[in-house]
């Protein structure tokens, strides 16, 4: 049964410049809340016919709610981006998926009517917050054998990936990693990278002031053949390494969804209709197949099948992961569909932060695409969950957008 | 001489194009962030390291704008500060004219570069642009600035120096002639006045105030707008010469009424601001350096830097202080009293220590008359935007009144503000030890009186503490802290606490009669009185003290504190300090008579003119009759003999708590560096 109530579209997507985690990174020296405000300012900016009074809510995601990323950040953020003093804020967490969590609860709650506009978004400094750092896993997890301790560590669970499905090997990996780089990098030479990216002034003691206005994390030019003696740090004689991983990132996303009757209203041009989502759990040592279970859930309630959707964003945690996927739905491992711009694997991913960037790269696929009528973004989340989300193309059947 | 503390001038390209919403080439601008690396507290200043580093800096971004590489030149500072000026503490232990012109040089020669850069330039105003920051973003094409900053300005005036890294010629070209005027003279002495970034842009000084949330990105974004022509920037024309330097002739009739010439920095700008009228940059910056030269190493830059360090410094930290750990908490105050003094102190608790207050004084009358006091203050804050109606009614709910002293009890602090009378005192404070605990604060706002005295009788004298707080209380900044003899560790701390509480300075001082600032100041009145009973014109010691460039003349203050008021100290002093603090039968009569010191409406300032008929009153004694200059010396060689006594009787521990609170308790100026290096130098102490 389709979702009920009003139609929610998304607006518009931005997000800042990812930058490598570490301690020479693109924004070592940048707080993760300035990295959000810089974002959420430019996408009111971008949207100059919303005022900013219409915004609802505000829900930011990050993973390590501590230090710069807590203190309720949808709050914060709002506040700091000089959001009107009415317009509340909260912070939320669903790992890897806290970004789209944002938006499909946002999304809700437009479409029951309690809040016409809102923001979602996510940030994650890794850098300054490394997954994990000062949990305190409870430790029934691992007495009792709810999870095997690898669970917590994601490369082992990749490792795990291709122990349960032996037709996903290192090699299907290896080239899946190297198409990411090179479509990411054709992607970016075609312009459909930079124009969804917030210049984010970025300061730095030893090097003054500067401006980030591009990915750090690609590595443009990686071969298959060089990617063959690299090490597999999660495990001796695996099959997972740093080039068919997402690199350690920093950077935030936002995205400003409406009710469809205000868009209208307001003159505000959809890029994305909400069609349906769900999220869904699976075991946490193969956390890398949550997006089958969850793609399932969420055509069931759109009443689609996976042969409707001719656009897929899917996250590039690791290689493996989207090929369990694929296999899954019987897509081919070069099927033009998926990730033409490359993924996370290039680009990187801030944990909470990157759903969003699915979605507005989905969104400017289907802007060329409108003979395109839905796209999907989904993504797996530490601990053993996936979430999808399934759009409708609001250019379907127009003329093409460039 | 203390290690230069070096302001970096990193260098980093940024490519402007993503800004750029037409055109194609490159659009590079090559940006200098001033950073010394000493995160978000400490200023970025410039010395010489520093300067040089600037300089090669942007030497090297101009070559490579010549050579095609870079299309715009950019300066900024670390998140909160440009540049706050020169380095001072550096600049302080400057000995030789030579050394001095060197420092000018300096800055004229690296902000000449970019005066004469190839491509635009731009300063990208983040944070504190003071002095010599200030001059180096109006030595850029263009400026933009952050909303939140509250201090931008050429203060120099106020330091004994002149905006002399290109101020005074960049500055009347960028806002005209009568805005810089208010920038480099009236400022720094209106109390050194800055502005806010919306007030800098409001005058001219900025080309566009950008929020902080994003301002140096979106400062990029709008360097690349005026590049590739989309935003363009006006300035006033000049006016014509004959009006320019009309206008400064204005200002220094202004500034003559307020400084009769007392120190030179305020003159040395309207000479150079004359000259700026010529608009030949490089006669300016020679004018400038001179003029540097000659300040740098006056004696009022020095001593105008000794009070600048003890404002800033001292004035936070006071010396002779116990540790703060020792103070006991204060979440509640009584007020033995609600006359006009008491009222004010309502205020300030109520209103700084956010604790509740009761004022307890004799009849219902009193009592409502001083809540009326704090509810029309309150009223006229809130009619001045100072606080919000939250604020206003916290205020007034926190302040209540009582005729029962029984009331009193259970305060932490109690402080008496009755009339200024040893046994008056005496009494309120022995009826107070009947209802208070014995661990209670007891506090008296005495200007003369001795605290140990008024505590000698008490079964604790060891809670008691002198807070005199100085009238009117809200304005002025200093509280003396006054040890007696049996005051203990706690409560002196405590009192310490309060002060810093009320957000005011405190120095500690010992119980001494008038302490210090009183003490001082009556020394001074009463030797100008004293020069009157022994036949001194009027008019001339109206005039003597000119020179001094007090905040104003003898006859004034006398007018402001009262004539009755005069006397009763200076009675009181004399009593307690013997005959230097003479009598005066004709303030005396005066005081009889209800007679005026000054013609005034109102409330009596510096500009009220004395009233030449007083002369009438005074000349009791057949003295020798003294000219200016013998007054000024009459008066400096008693300001000296009684700092020594103060210093014999350890009244403070240092004479720099005697400058300390001259500069805050009686607003004497920098330029005297509070009065003992003025008094050094003149040779008096």
């Amino acid at each position: 049964m389709p979702l009920l109530g009003r139609d929610v579209v998304l607006v518009d997507a931005v997000r800042s410049p990812f930058g490598r985690a570490k301690a020479d990174g693109l924004y070592a020296h940048t707080r993760a809340d300035d990295i959000a405000v810089a974002v959420v300012r430019d996408l009111l900016r971008r949207n100059p016919d919303l005022p900013p009074e219409h915004i609802g809510d505000v829900g930011i995601a990050a993973t390590s709610q501590v230090g710069d990323q807590g203190l309720t950040l949808g709050r914060t953020v709002g506040m700091l981006a000089g959001l009107p003093r009415q317009v509340p804020g909260f912070a939320i967490d669903r790992m890897c998926a806290g970004a789209m969590t944002a938006t499909t609860l946002l999304a809700c709650q437009i479409a029951v009517g309690a809040l016409d506009a809102a923001i979602a978004g996510g940030v994650e400094h890794m850098g300054a917050h490394p997954l994990g750092q000062g949990m305190e896993p409870n430790p029934r997890f691992i007495s009792e054998r709810l999870v095997s301790p690898d669970a917590l560590v994601m490369g082992a669970t990749a490792e795990n990936l291709h122990d349960r499905y032996p037709a996903l090997t290192r090699d299907r990996a290896d080239a899946f990693g190297a198409a990411s780089q090179a479509k990411y990098a054709a992607a970016l030479a075609a312009g459909k990278i930079t124009p969804d990216l917030v210049p984010v002034a970025v300061a730095d003691p030893e090097r003054g002031w500067g401006l980030a206005t591009a990915d750090e994390p690609p590595r443009p030019g990686t071969t298959v053949e060089g990617m063959a003696g690299l090490a597999t740090p999660f495990r001796d004689g695996g099959r997972v390494t740093a080039a068919t991983s997402s690199p350690l990132t920093d950077g935030a996303t936002a995205a400003l969804l409406t009710s469809a009757d205000l868009a209208a209203e307001l003159g505000l041009t959809p890029k994305l209709r909400l069609v349906s989502y769900a999220y869904s759990g699976v075991e946490p040592e193969v956390m890398g197949v949550g997006p089958v279970p969850a793609t399932r859930k969420a055509l069931e309630i759109a009443g689609l099948d996976i042969a409707d959707i001719g656009m897929f964003e899917i996250n590039e945690a690791f290689a493996v992961q989207v090929l369990a996927f694929l296999d899954a739905f019987g897509i081919a491992d070069d099927d033009p569909r998926v990730n033409p711009y490359g993924g996370a694997i290039a680009v990187g991913h801030p944990l909470a932060a990157s759903g969003v960037r699915l979605m507005l790269q989905l969104a400017r696929q289907l802007a060329e695409r409108p003979d395109v009528r839905y796209g999907l973004t989904t993504m797996c989340v530490g601990l053993g969950q996936g979430g999808t989300v399934i759009w409708e193309n609001p250019h379907y059947g127009k003329e093409a957008q460039q | 001489m203390s290690a230069e503390r070096i302001t970096h001038a990193l260098v980093r390209d940024v490519d402007l194009a993503p800004f750029r919403a037409t055109g194609t080439g490159p659009l590079v601008l090559g940006l200098v962030t001033l950073d010394n690396g000493e995160g978000f507290t400490k200023p970025n200043t410039l010395g010489p390291a520093g300067m040089a580093e600037l300089r090669s800096a942007v030497a090297g971004l101009i070559e490579r704008a010549t050579r095609g590489e870079i299309q715009a030149i950019g300066v900024t500072g670390k998140p909160f500060h440009f540049a706050a000026g020169a380095d001072l503490k550096g600049a302080a232990t400057i000995k030789t004219e030579a050394d001095a012109l060197g420092i000018a040089r300096a800055g004229h020669d690296a902000y000449r570069l970019l005066l004469d850069a190839p491509v635009p330039t731009f300063a990208f105003v983040g944070g504190v642009a003071l002095g010599g920051g200030m001059e180096l973003a109006l030595s850029c094409s263009y400026r933009t600035v952050i909303s939140s900053v509250r201090n931008l300005g050429l203060p120099e005036v106020a330091l004994g120096l002149i905006p002399g890294w290109g101020g005074t010629y960049l500055a009347p070209g960028v806002v005209g002639i009568e805005k810089a005027l208010e920038v480099i003279v009236a400022n720094p002495l209106r109390n050194n006045k800055q502005l806010t970034g919306p007030a800098a842009a409001e005058l001219g000084l900025m080309d566009v105030v950008l929020e902080p949330a994003d301002f140096l990105a979106e400062s990029l974004r709008w360097a690349t707008a005026v590049l590739t022509g989309a935003v363009e920037v006006t300035r006033p024309a000049p006016v014509p010469a004959e009006r320019w330097v009309a206008t400064v002739e204005a200002a220094r009739a202004q500034v003559d009424a307020r400084l009769h010439g007392a120190a030179p920095a305020a003159y040395e700008a309207l000479d150079l601001l004359t000259l700026s009228a010529q608009r030949d940059r490089e006669a300016s910056f020679a004018a400038e350096d001179a003029a540097l030269a000659r300040l740098l190493i006056s004696p009022e830059f020095k001593a105008s830097m000794h009070a600048f360090e003890l404002t800033t410094s001292r004035a936070k930290r006071p010396v002779g202080a116990p540790p703060a750990e020792q103070a006991r908490p204060v979440r509640s105050v009584g007020i033995a009293g609600a006359g006009l003094m008491a009222s004010q102190l309502a205020l300030l608790f109520a209103r700084r220590m956010k604790a509740p207050v009761i004022m307890r004084d004799l009849d219902d009358a009193r009592v409502e008359r001083g809540l009326g006091f704090v509810s029309a203050e309150v009223d006229k804050l809130k009619a001045q935007g100072r606080i919000g109606d939250d604020e206003a009614n916290r205020i007034t709910s926190l302040v209540t009144g009582t005729t029962d002293l029984a009331d009193l009890a259970g305060r932490d602090l109690v402080i008496e503000a009755v009339f200024e009378e040893l046994d008056i005192k005496k009494q309120v404070f022995a009826e107070l030890e009947q209802v208070i605990s014995p661990e209670t604060i007891l506090a008296t706002n005495t200007s003369a009186l001795s605290v140990t005295a008024m505590a000698a009788d008490l079964q604790h004298p060891e809670r008691v503490v002198g807070l005199h707080f100085f009238n009117p209380v809200a304005q002025m900044p200093l509280v003396e802290v006054v040890r007696a003899a049996a005051t203990d560790d706690a409560a002196y701390a405590t009192a310490f606490a309060v002060a810093k509480a009320c957000g005011k300075s405190a120095i500690a001082v010992a119980d001494r009669p008038g302490f210090v600032v009183n003490r001082l100041l009556v020394r001074l009145l009463g030797e100008v009185l004293g020069s009157l009973e022994d036949g001194t014109a009027v008019e001339t010691a109206d005039a003597a003290l000119r020179p001094l460039g007090l905040p104003m003349g003898p006859f004034q203050l006398l007018q402001l504190v009262g004539p009755a008021v005069a006397k009763h100290v200076l009675d009181t002093l004399r009593d307690n300090l013997g005959e230097r603090y003479p009598t005066s039968p004709g303030l005396d009569r005066m005081v009889d008579d209800g007679a005026p010191f000054v013609t005034f409406e109102g409330r009596p300032n510096a500009g009220s003119p004395v009233d030449p008929s007083i002369a009438s009153y005074f000349g009791s004694r057949s003295g020798h009759a003294q000219t200016d200059d013998e007054l000024l010396a009459r008066v400096r060689d008693a300001l000296a003999e009684e700092v020594r006594l103060m210093m014999e009787e350890k009244v403070v521990t240092d004479t720099a708590d005697i400058d300390l609170a001259m500069i805050l308790g009686a607003g004497w100026p920098f330029h005297l560096g509070g009065i003992t290096p003025y008094l050094q130098r003149t040779g008096a102490l």
